[in-house]
């Protein structure tokens, strides 16, 4: 029964597909890791790949998982460049020291509220965060002018979340800092004594509100024209919180270049070109992020950048998730 | 009892094999085969005390909190329910396909354990679309004046997606073993005047318990490592706990005390299950060779019978695939590179069955046959590799394999590592329940007359449990198929494969595009199966 020669043979056809991809190598080659999906940032290191004719060996994942995996590799990590979606996984490879500083010429070209204060990292994008809900359920005027509205009891159960969700938990580390401890505390229980609903992600969130499970939700404001691209007929729409509101943030997908690294100038030129108009003008169009450099508007249909007054806050300060964990867990918002 | 079972046959063996008396104790080269594999199979346990002698008092301390305990009673409470109903509708599944004049039943079979295949996130997406709040049937209900449904979220959506998506655990095991058994058996039953049900408790199902339990352990540790299924239905599970403190507070350590504690409950579980199937002897002891069971006639439970495989097949199976269906009709042209994704998803996940099946052989003797209490413990060790949730492992293995075989470092080897150490359980208890329907008898015989011990195993005990094996690594192919946290984190850099293809399209919110490559998994799985089934039936 066990013809073992043909085993054998099964198998070693079954490895050639590997074989072939790792024989293929190159002089200048570069490793990126990206918590950011291939859709999302693909194309952008094809074209960094055609104009300069370095290689570019891509790994995606999560940004959470992705931070991990470099913190596990520690002295023997291929990698050169991480791209991450949010400044919180940014923020923990820099206090683990696993970022290597940045020369002026690149963080000059990013406002400094979008920029690690030790030049560890750079902001590439901007992701601000919006109360999406559905026009069907809830008139433009009738909505909160505050993030700290959402208590009311007007609003019991008609909120969705995302306490699990990275943007989410970076968003509370900003009321946390904004707030005070206290201040933040209140807010979370009086959330979670209003019965917000708790979604996985924010794609689900939109998603729900579209809907009408819920009329509004918590959200970060590109899912909506991303959705929208495939369904034009999207029940739902963005509201920024105005003046200042602790709810307005603005938080930023980036890049570092790992200590580890054996190509630095290399990684360094890699962002620069992230920075560059024709990256940052991909940003604006393809992803509808808010581009941070290079002059480069934001979509039309977006509320321009300017326009949305954000609240006064460090973004380098938001790495801090222990403490913003152990809140979400005392006031029951996580299990 | 093994031994004394074995010395009691001493005297007749020594008569048939012209004296030359072998001692009746395990083949070393098998044990130190099967000690490499499970030692290979633990680097993840080993990574996890590391870590956790870092977290100190604090992580115990994190243990003990009353929410964390609470979320893991929570689990208990979801695994109990998932398990015991996993069980009933696989035994009666397997029974159904294996023994009984059911229409179709090939066809059947392979439908109803295609869930297996099934990403539990996507089974869970699609539950939620057409059960959800504004789902299809609440739209179709609605002109009724039906305004709403009851939760699809929480405990029971949580529940009913993972039973959906484990009963062919118990299914597989336990239709190898109805397929084995020995029908002389069951007649002498009703022969000594039993009744059916009688005989069904007193004969036929305690000869099932070893398939049985190795199902409902592999039911088990599959809902205690989901992490897809209950963050969709939004249950808090301990997973996700566990989760958080990987990716978003970084705190590997945390993370490592609260897998350990998935690990002694997982030891726990084992410990249960070879209690459950301790020793039963579920081979023919008489002389001559079994014959085919004949099939029952069902009569007008036909009807039934259908109804429930086609609720099975409809809800694990067809909704889903509906669902993927008119995603992928949305999506229009598929992308390219989707041919060489289900190339890589295959080669690899038909590399791991292929190593896992081999690697699985010699610690499945070892559970049956070491006549060691240590030997028998060693086997069930390889279980905590499966409880663990893939992130775990897989970060287990970037630690080893970049800080000590950095030349290993994501490649192809490392890959099926890290499956096998997840799937390796699936393996071992299907083959383990088939090893016992073996008579030793059998095995000493050929060592009498002049085998050596491995020979024993591949030309007599392989073949002979060959239903088993298959179905084993049958379990092990589905699973590595669909398994992304390890993909993602070890697999070469740039090696796609059709589950990276599904998570890159849904965290792009592009769930039109998850669509296409979902139901290659779902075609490609169901050859797979097929094949298997035809060599084990065979």
């Amino acid at each position: 029964m066990l013809k073992f020669h043909r085993i054998v043979l099964l198998l070693a056809l079954l490895a050639l597909p590997a074989l072939a991809l790792s024989a293929q190598d190159s002089a200048e080659t570069l490793v990126v890791y990206s918590g950011r999906t291939e859709g999302l940032i693909g194309p952008l290191l094809e074209r960094f790949t055609a104009e300069t004719g370095v290689r570019i060996e891509v790994r995606y994942g999560g940004t959470a998982e992705m931070a991990a995996t470099i913190l596990e590799e520690g002295a023997n990590s291929p990698a050169d460049v991480f791209i991450a979606q949010d400044a919180g996984a940014l923020g923990a490879l820099a206090q683990a020291g696993r970022l290597r500083a940045l020369p002026p010429d690149i963080l000059e070209r990013v406002e400094p509220r979008f920029v690690s204060p030790a030049g560890l990292w750079v902001g590439v994008s901007g992701r601000a965060r919006v109360l999406v809900y559905n026009p069907e359920l809830v008139a433009a005027d009738a909505l909160p002018a505050s993030i700290l509205d959402l208590t009311a009891p007007e609003w019991a159960g008609r909120v969705g979340w995302a306490p699990t969700n990275g943007s989410f938990q970076s968003h509370v580390t900003a009321l946390r800092l904004l707030l005070g401890e206290d201040g933040a505390r209140a807010w979370l229980e009086g959330m979670v004594a209003n019965g917000a609903v708790p979604y996985e992600n924010n794609r689900a969130i939109v998603q729900a509100v579209a809907d009408g499970e819920v009329p509004v939700g918590l959200v970060n404001h590109y899912y909506l024209y991303a959705m929208r691209a495939s369904n034009p007929d999207l029940r739902a729409a963005n509201y920024y919180f105005p003046g200042g509101d602790p709810g307005a943030l603005i938080n930023i997908a980036g890049a570092g270049v790992l200590d580890t690294s054996k190509r630095p100038g290399l990684a360094q030129r890699f962002i620069l070109y992230l920075l560059g108009a024709g990256a940052q003008t991909y940003f604006a169009e393809q992803t509808f992020e808010y581009p941070l450099a290079a002059g480069v508007a934001a979509s039309p249909e977006l509320l321009p950048l300017a326009s949305i007054e954000t609240p006064d806050i460090d973004l380098s300060d938001l790495s801090d998730l222990q403490t913003t964990l152990d809140l979400l867990r005392e006031t029951g918002a996580l299990p | 009892m093994q031994l004394n079972h074995l010395t009691a046959y001493a005297p007749r063996l020594l008569i048939h094999a012209g004296m030359r008396c072998p001692a009746p104790r395990l083949p070393s080269p098998l044990a130190l085969a099967a000690g490499a594999v499970v030692a290979a199979v633990l680097l993840p346990l080993v990574y996890l005390v590391l870590r956790a002698l870092g977290a100190g008092a604090d992580g115990l301390a994190y243990l003990l909190h009353p929410r964390t305990l609470a979320v893991l009673v929570n689990s208990a409470a979801l695994t109990a329910a998932v398990v015991l109903a996993a069980a009933v509708i696989g035994a009666l599944f397997a029974w159904l396909t294996a023994r009984t004049d059911l229409p179709l039943r090939r066809l059947w079979l392979v439908a109803g354990l295609l869930p297996l295949v099934i990403p539990s996130y996507v089974g869970a997406i699609t539950l939620i679309a057409v059960l959800g709040p504004r789902g299809l049937v609440q739209q179709a209900l609605a002109p009724l004046g039906v305004t709403e449904l009851p939760s699809i979220y929480g405990f029971w959506g949580a529940w009913l997606s993972l039973t959906l998506f484990t009963f062919p655990y118990v299914a597989l095991p336990v239709r190898a073993a109805l397929l084995k058994m020995d029908p002389a058996l069951e007649e002498c039953g009703h022969s000594m005047g039993l009744g059916r049900r009688a005989v069904f408790w007193r004969v036929t199902l305690p000869q099932l318990r070893p398939a049985l339990a190795a199902g409902m352990l592999l039911a088990a540790l599959y809902t205690l490592s989901d992490f897809g299924a209950v963050a969709l239905m939004r249950f808090d599970a301990f997973t996700r706990v566990i989760y958080i403190q990987y990716t978003s507070s970084f705190d590997r350590s945390r993370a490592a005390v609260l897998a350990l504690a998935l690990v002694v409950i997982t030891l726990a579980l084992v410990l249960l299950e070879r209690r459950a199937s301790a020793l039963t002897r579920n081979y023919r002891a008489g002389t001559g060779a079994q014959r085919l069971p004949r099939p029952v006639a069902l009569g007008r439970w036909t009807v039934p019978a259908l109804a429930f495989c086609a609720a099975l097949v409809g809800l694990g199976l067809a909704l889903p695939v509906v669902v993927l269906a008119m995603w992928a009709l949305q999506a229009g042209a598929p992308g390219a590179g989707l041919g060489l994704a289900l190339v890589n998803t295959v080669s690899a996940s038909g590399l791991t069955a292929g190593a896992v099946g081999l690697a699985a052989l010699p610690v499945a003797v070892l559970a049956v046959r070491s006549p060691s209490r240590l030997g028998r413990a060693l086997s069930g060790l390889p279980y905590i590799g499966n409880v663990l949730p893939g992130l775990v492992v897989a970060l287990a293995l970037v630690f080893f394999a970049a800080s000590y075989f950095p030349a290993l470092y994501q490649t192809l080897p490392v890959l099926v590592l890290g499956y096998a150490t997840r799937f390796l359980p699936l393996s071992i208890g299907s083959t383990r329940s088939a090893l016992t329907q073996i008579n030793p008898r059998l095995e000493e015989a050929g060592r009498s007359l002049g085998c050596r011990p491995w020979a024993v195993t591949a030309r007599i005990t392989a073949p002979l449990a060959r239903g088993g094996i298959l179905a084993g690594m049958a379990l092990v192919f589905l699973s590595a198929m669909k398994e992304l946290p390890t993909t993602l984190l070890l697999a070469p850099t740039g090696y796609k494969t059709l589950a990276t293809d599904i998570w890159t399209a849904s965290a792009e919110a592009r769930l039109a595009q998850v669509g296409l490559p979902g139901l290659l998994l779902v075609a490609a799985s169901a050859l797979g199966l097929f094949i298997v089934l035809r060599q084990s039936d065979r």
